[in-house]
């Protein structure tokens, strides 16, 4: 009898979304700072840009790709809706909706973020703050992670967060994976850059990966072992594969336990990315087009979210619906 | 000046209450014999040591967003509602004679607007003329000859009131509409608890925590059939309103869902609010928007707030809204007058009560008094909230007195007058001390079968010296209330 207000449902999931975006942005930004200080001796900040697929906002702002601009980009620009100061501030938002369905405690942490981030200046993003500044971020985040897990009441609406959660992951997760490996590949096949593991070394462990790859390569490492860890192994919680599988563990409860009608076309997405996912090596993957792959999983994750909004959240929708509306 | 300039054995010491009658001191000849030991308590903190914790105070408000927006030229900016960390106090004594005076104003006001919408007896033996009630902006045709549950129209009051010169309290104002504040007072008694549980302990002082509860009992009860669990929401503006955290506290204290006029939609008359499995019906609605707001179609037509078609559910009977709509008209500032004269109307009995003396300008009378006494007076227009369009009889100049006679002169109708009461005034912690600053208190009642009266209520503080104005949207904070428990024997 008691259903979740449609509007509360979609800001559980973008709340959630956006958190998990705010420290998958510091993560992406204090790899790629090593990634600065390259074996190729080159500093390409603009890596980040275009693999964000943000080329066009970018250049309509700043004229170079220079560390200080890309920088200013993804932290500090409010109007750059990848940015950590947008994340926070949209996550803020959402919270500040939910203020009357989620803890206090969580609305107190998510608002003394914002309040932190909008406090942000250009001297925080310069290079020898940036890693402490996305350490700082990204244990926010994880502290937003530990109050909600230890205080967010379990009804409808954890579910709704779950499912904000691993979808913003699972995206973000191609996103790394895709700067990440061309960063240390370069634009053309590099058998030295193979080799390169300080870099493959920085790439797992800002994922929090490193560890885990060890245990299951005690020996050895290669770009292919590595890419498929990241997307394919069924116990690392930040792989693709775990992330999709959560997903449809979470919408199969949410549709068997509220018995909501809505959200069979997401679960037939859904179950078209695990069978993608269960139907090639990582081999055949990188021979047909590692990046072209990543692109093809994040367009079907936004379908995901794009049917969620259409059952649930009843409006048509998308992101572009959702920024508007913070 | 820094706080250790203010080292002093006694942080009372030096206080002068500067001629007014005074929430902890009382008055002359008046002394307030139930506030020993709290200003006992109070002497022997070191200022630091308070000045301190009220900054803790401020920072937790803010973090908690315990605040309200204020739209300056260009943006949103939250802000907190300047928390004075020294209690106002009231004895059982007086909440005893408040309290039922409080009662009393609600159930004749609650008459009063059963009459105007039905058989009119009021205006027709001449109480009170007819083209205030009738021709008022705020009486609402539709609500003629409805029937509301219990005859209540106003669910949820709230009535400023005023200490004179002698300690008598007054009527003020009236709130009947969408009064707002009541979450400060909970918000303010949590977080003295936590700032000053020392000050608190074993004083029995009367809890405020119940009040969402009995909101949520009362919105109930009027629901329509007669479920044993009506699923009731409170319809908010959204978060760009200014009183939003009131609306989420209400919200969270009653466990029921927060909608906008967006989450909820009429069909075949009946409310339902969009949720993830579809629409569920709505019985009934704490609605924080106003009457005019509240359904496109029967009002404002470019509202974007309200719910078309929810005034015809209403009118039905399918729903129930608190308050109900054409409130509106009973806390008209030109009403107000009429106010004592209702309560002997309806009730046969004096006003417990007492309102402040007030010239009504559309009458002559008023308006030749008020014209020529205007150095003495506090002139309101009656249709504005939030202490805006006063002018301050005693404290305006030149310019602002003739600007009054002016608009006085064009529109007297818009305008009552009072004579400037001196506010009673209670210790206020100030960066250079404890001093005097003028407070007013406005109680809640909330009304289903019965009327319930919160005790206490928010008291609002002037921070600003000499100043009568403690309106939040003014520069105006406020106090925890505390109502001692009755411990005679």
């Amino acid at each position: 009898m008691n259903n979740l207000l449609a509007r509360y449902a979609e800001s559980i999931f973008w709340m959630a979304r956006y958190m998990e975006r705010a420290e998958n942005l510091a993560r992406i930004l204090d790899v790629h700072e090593t990634f600065s200080r390259d074996i190729h001796g080159f500093k390409n900040w603009h890596t980040i840009v275009k693999l964000n697929g943000d080329d066009r906002r970018f250049f309509e702002r700043y004229d170079t790709a220079s560390a200080d601009n890309v920088l200013r980009f993804y932290v500090l620009d409010a109007q750059n809706p990848t940015s950590i100061v947008f994340a926070v501030r949209a996550a803020r938002e959402n919270a500040r909706t939910l203020r009357p369905w989620i803890s206090t405690e969580m609305w107190a942490q998510i608002n003394l973020l914002h309040n932190k981030v909008q406090a942000l200046e250009a001297k925080d993003i310069a290079l020898p703050n940036l890693t402490h500044l996305c350490s700082e971020i990204k244990e926010a985040c994880q502290t937003h992670s530990g109050i909600t897990e230890g205080t967010f009441y379990r009804d409808e609406g954890w579910y709704f967060y779950l499912l904000g959660k691993f979808i913003e992951r699972a995206d973000q997760t191609t996103r790394l994976l895709d700067i990440g490996y061309f960063a240390i590949m370069g634009p053309v096949p590099d058998p030295r850059a193979a080799q390169d593991f300080i870099h493959w070394h920085a790439l797992l462990r800002s994922l929090a990966g490193y560890h885990a790859f060890r245990r299951v390569y005690p020996r050895g490492m290669s770009p292919a072992a590595i890419a498929g860890f990241i997307l394919y192994n069924e116990s690392f919680p930040r792989s693709v594969a775990l992330c999709v599988r959560e997903i449809n563990a979470v919408l199969t409860r949410l549709k068997s336990r509220y018995k909501l009608r809505g959200g069979s076309v997401a679960m037939e997405r859904i179950d078209e990315i695990l069978a993608a996912l269960a139907s090639r090596s990582i081999d055949r993957v990188i021979e047909d087009g590692l990046h072209e792959y990543l692109d093809w999983l994040q367009l079907r994750l936004s379908d995901v979210t794009s049917e969620l909004s259409q059952s649930f959240f009843g409006q048509a929708p998308s992101e572009e619906n959702q920024q508007q509306g913070v | 000046m820094t706080a250790t300039e203010h080292r002093s054995d006694d942080l009372l010491a030096r206080y002068d209450q500067a001629g007014f009658y005074d929430e902890l001191f009382g008055g002359r000849d008046q002394p307030a014999p139930h506030t020993a030991l709290i200003r006992k308590r109070l002497s022997a903190l070191a200022f630091e040591d308070i000045h301190r914790r009220s900054e803790d105070a401020a920072r937790e408000l803010y973090n908690l967003g315990i605040t309200f927006l204020v739209y300056s030229e260009q943006e949103a900016v939250d802000r907190i509602l300047p928390f004075d960390v020294i209690p106002r106090v009231i004895s059982a004594r007086e909440w005893t004679h408040l309290e039922a005076g409080i009662v009393q104003r609600v159930t004749a006001l609650n008459l009063f607007l059963r009459d105007i919408y039905h058989d009119r007896k009021i205006i027709r033996d001449g109480l009170i003329p007819e083209d205030l009630v009738i021709g008022n902006s705020n009486y609402r045709p539709q609500m003629i000859g409805l029937k509301v549950p219990f005859d209540t129209y106003i669910h949820i009051m709230g009535v400023d009131l005023v200490r004179d010169g002698a300690g008598t309290f007054r009527v003020l104002e009236d709130n009947g509409r969408v009064p707002s504040g009541v979450s400060y007072v909970v918000e303010n008694r949590h977080m003295m608890q936590r700032v000053f549980p020392d000050l608190m302990q074993d004083l029995g002082i009367r809890l405020v925590d119940n009040y969402g509860q009995k909101l949520l009992q009362a919105v109930s009860e009027i629901a329509p059939g007669n479920l044993s669990e009506p699923r009731v929401v409170l319809l908010s503006p959204g978060s760009y309103n200014s009183a939003y955290f009131e609306h989420i506290f209400l919200a969270r204290e009653m466990g029921v869902p927060l909608v906008e006029g967006r989450d909820l939609v009429v069909q075949d008359d009946r409310v339902y609010m969009k949720t993830t499995n579809g629409l569920a019906v709505v019985d009934s609605i704490y609605r924080r928007i106003g009457d005019d707001f509240l359904d496109p179609r029967a009002f404002n037509p470019d509202s974007l707030l309200g719910v078309p078609g929810i005034l015809d559910a209403y009118r039905k009977g399918n729903v129930a809204l608190a308050n109900a709509i054409g409130t509106g008209v009973a806390d008209d500032k030109a009403v107000y007058c009429y106010v004592p004269r209702m309560i002997k109307y309806y009730l046969g009995e004096e006003a417990i009560i007492p309102n402040v003396e007030t010239h009504i300008c559309r009458e002559p009378d008023g308006l030749a008094y008020t014209l020529d006494n205007l150095e003495d007076l506090v002139v309101k227009p009656v249709g504005e909230a939030g202490g805006y369009g006063i002018t301050l009889g005693p404290l305006a100049s030149r310019e602002e007195l003739a600007d009054c006679r002016a608009k006085l002169l064009a529109d007297p109708s818009n305008y009552i007058s009072q004579p400037m009461i001196p506010l009673s005034v209670c210790p206020t912690l100030t960066e250079s001390g404890v001093e005097p600053r003028h407070v007013d208190l406005r109680p809640f009642a909330v009304t289903g079968r019965q009327t319930w009266v919160l005790p206490g209520g928010l008291t609002r503080v002037a921070m600003r010296k000499n100043t009568f104005i403690v309106n939040s949207s003014q520069g105006g904070g406020s106090k925890d209330t505390w109502v001692l428990e009755d411990t005679s024997p």
